[in-house]
């Protein structure tokens, strides 16, 4: 064995281990078969046609999107204020306060889904794609302020000191120096929360009453056998999507860095 | 009280964070047109005094005037003055030229005016032709001329400079001095300039403030604040002192009779007298430069001693030596300026140095 061949093999076992099922999706998308298993028997568009004709699988597309956009936005909205509170304020028991708005990145979903249903049915709020835009702003958040406060923090607070010395009041200072220079970690924020929302199952499925959302439909076409290769072909396209999303996110990013000179300290990629 | 000739006056400025006392009641003028410095070990509150100008820091009692007017509810946005950052806090996203016309934004000449005031201001700081570079592509000198381009531009009452050559190396720092110099007798506007470095705070101003923990130790002329500083503190921090160990025999209303250690029984004039009493009792002080050491044949021009070589440091147009004159067990600091020909001592030498009671100051 040459040196280091023990790595190799490690490392192509653990990428092997990740991404092997993934491999999988475009596979069984294209294959003509309605049972998922090897051997293939042939290639064929069909699953993805019918992809276009499944009017619950549009309605629960639909309703993800609006969730997704709403709940990052709002996420991200209210991560600027954290963040530029964190960083920027000292304020009285300011550790404990991060502390418990941080705290749903680790509260186990499903408690935390249990408990926001028997609130919301308890004050009488009726299940809807509003319910669980609710419940993925509240852990969206503890993501978009972890992003965001990298970013305040990287910003010298003295280009803030010399707006003010050079005659700009506090609003036009944050629209001209200091928006422009967190930009790619909002854009960042604003990707990675939508990611996350997107593909959230369990507060969706508690939450959401009549309106399925995307994870919600897939999981339950799973009872019936023929659609399963229709779900591979989602998941083809969805895979891909994804892809994509990271790719043109880490362009900005990186794009953002090399316009304010900054150094380059990791992303995505 | 303030003349017309003040730019700035503290009166009796006080700062506290939370429990901590970090302007201890300051009270100075600053005249209009002077290179000003403040100047300190860190900690002594100079660029908390610095930001009260500004207005980025508020101030927990007392009073700041710029021009004769109270800066009290005056924001800092609305001051005339305008600051160079330690950082240079150069706006990484714009070019050089939206940078330096960054303060213009609200000044109601038309575009093309902006765009030669620009010119000019870039002009003022040698960095003509580089209007349209990227900021952040720039070197840290280019950085300090755009960040002071961007300062000049608004034509303040005063300028803040906040350690502004720190961040240089040496060769640059020497050059942006003499550059920052001309650039203050050019436009006339009030300097006032933060620094730890004592050195280039002779060089640069007009008149220093010292300060230790807070509070202003002497205010004076660079020649003053190294001839006759008012305490050993303040002479320890601006350059090199020797100190002797003395006491005092008697003293009349113009002169002083000391006992000081190697020197013996010398009468010094009462102006050489600085500072209050102090526990561990009096000392007289000198610089390096005024100990001369006699070379073969060369007689003192007014009084000279025995001493001993204990240390030799070579600096090339300079040599240092630590000697011990007869009597005392004191390592003095002595600094020659080599002359060609004239040989380096070794340690050891026995020697005789020239001194002269009129360049002593006595701190009791």
């Amino acid at each position: 064995m040459m040196k280091g061949g023990w790595f190799r093999v490690y490392a192509l076992g653990y990428l092997l281990f990740l991404y092997a099922p993934i491999i999988l999706l475009p596979i069984f998308a294209f294959n003509d078969a309605a049972v998922v298993a090897f051997p293939l028997s042939g290639t064929t568009t069909k699953w993805f046609a019918q992809l276009m004709n499944e009017p619950s699988l549009h309605i629960a597309l639909k309703n993800s999107l609006t969730i997704s956009v709403c709940s990052s936005v709002m996420a991200t909205i209210l991560g600027i204020f954290a963040a530029r509170a964190t960083t920027r304020y000292r304020f009285p028991f300011k550790a404990g306060i991060m502390g418990l708005v941080m705290l749903p990145l680790v509260l186990p979903e499903i408690i935390l889904a249990v408990a926001l249903l028997v609130v919301l049915l308890g004050i009488g709020v009726p299940l809807s794609i509003f319910t669980v835009i609710l419940g993925h702003v509240l852990i969206c958040t503890p993501f978009a302020i972890a992003i965001l406060s990298a970013a305040f923090q990287a910003l010298d607070q003295s280009l803030e000191e010399a707006a003010y010395d050079l005659g700009e009041g506090p609003v036009s200072t944050f629209r001209l120096i200091i928006l422009p220079l967190v930009l790619p970690g909002i854009v960042s924020s604003l990707l990675i929360t939508f990611t996350i929302s997107l593909d959230e199952f369990i507060l969706a499925f508690f939450l959401a009453g009549s309106e399925a959302t995307l994870p919600v439909y897939i999981f339950s076409q799973f009872r019936f056998p023929n659609s399963v290769p229709v779900i591979m072909a989602l998941g083809t396209i969805l895979v891909l999507m994804s892809i994509t999303l990271l790719a043109i996110a880490e362009y900005f990013r990186r794009r953002g860095i090399a316009k304010s000179g900054g150094k380059d300290t990791g992303g995505f990629l | 009280m303030a003349d017309k000739n003040t730019m700035i006056e503290f009166r009796d400025v006080h700062k506290y964070y939370g429990d901590y006392h970090a302007l201890r009641g300051i009270t100075a003028e600053i005249r209009a047109g002077e290179f000003f410095s403040l100047l300190g070990p860190s900690g002594c509150g100079k660029t908390t005094l610095l930001r009260t100008i500004a207005g980025f820091e508020g101030i927990s009692s007392g009073a700041v005037l710029i021009d004769g007017k109270s800066m009290a509810e005056v924001p800092a946005n609305k001051r005339p003055t305008n600051m160079v950052f330690q950082s240079y806090a150069i706006f990484p996203h714009l070019t050089v030229e939206q940078n330096v016309g960054f303060g213009l934004r609200r000044d109601p000449r038309t575009a093309a005016e902006k765009a030669r005031a620009v010119e000019e201001a870039l002009e003022m700081v040698n960095l003509k032709g580089y209007g349209g570079r990227a900021a952040h592509a720039l070197s840290g000198g280019q950085r300090q001329r755009v960040a002071l381009a961007r300062a000049l531009i608004l034509k303040p009452k005063v300028l803040l400079l906040d350690e502004p050559l720190s961040a240089l190396d040496k060769k640059m720092r020497e050059q942006m001095q003499m550059e920052l110099i001309k650039l203050q007798r050019q436009v006339g506007i009030t300097f006032i300039l933060v620094t730890h470095d004592q050195e280039e705070a002779l060089v640069m101003s007009d008149r220093i403030a010292v300060m230790f923990e807070g509070e202003v130790a002497q205010l004076a002329d660079p020649e003053t604040l190294y001839r006759r500083p008012n305490s050993r503190r303040v002479a320890d921090f601006i350059g090199t002192m020797n100190f002797l160990p003395a006491s005092i025999l008697a003293e009349t209303a113009d002169t002083v009779e000391v006992e000081a250690q190697g020197f013996g029984r010398l009468t010094l004039d009462a102006g050489q007298v600085t500072g209050a009493a102090t526990a561990s009792g009096a000392n007289v002080g000198f610089r390096p430069e005024t100990l001369t050491i006699l070379f073969d044949g060369q007689t003192a021009p007014d009084r000279e001693s025995k001493a001993t070589v204990v240390e030799v440091v070579y600096y090339g147009d300079m040599t240092y030596y630590d000697i011990r004159l007869e009597g005392s067990d004191q390592p003095l600091r002595l600094s020659m300026r080599n002359v060609f020909g004239r040989p380096v001592l070794d340690i050891g030498t026995e020697t005789r140095v020239a001194w002269s009671p009129g360049a002593l100051v006595l701190f009791r």
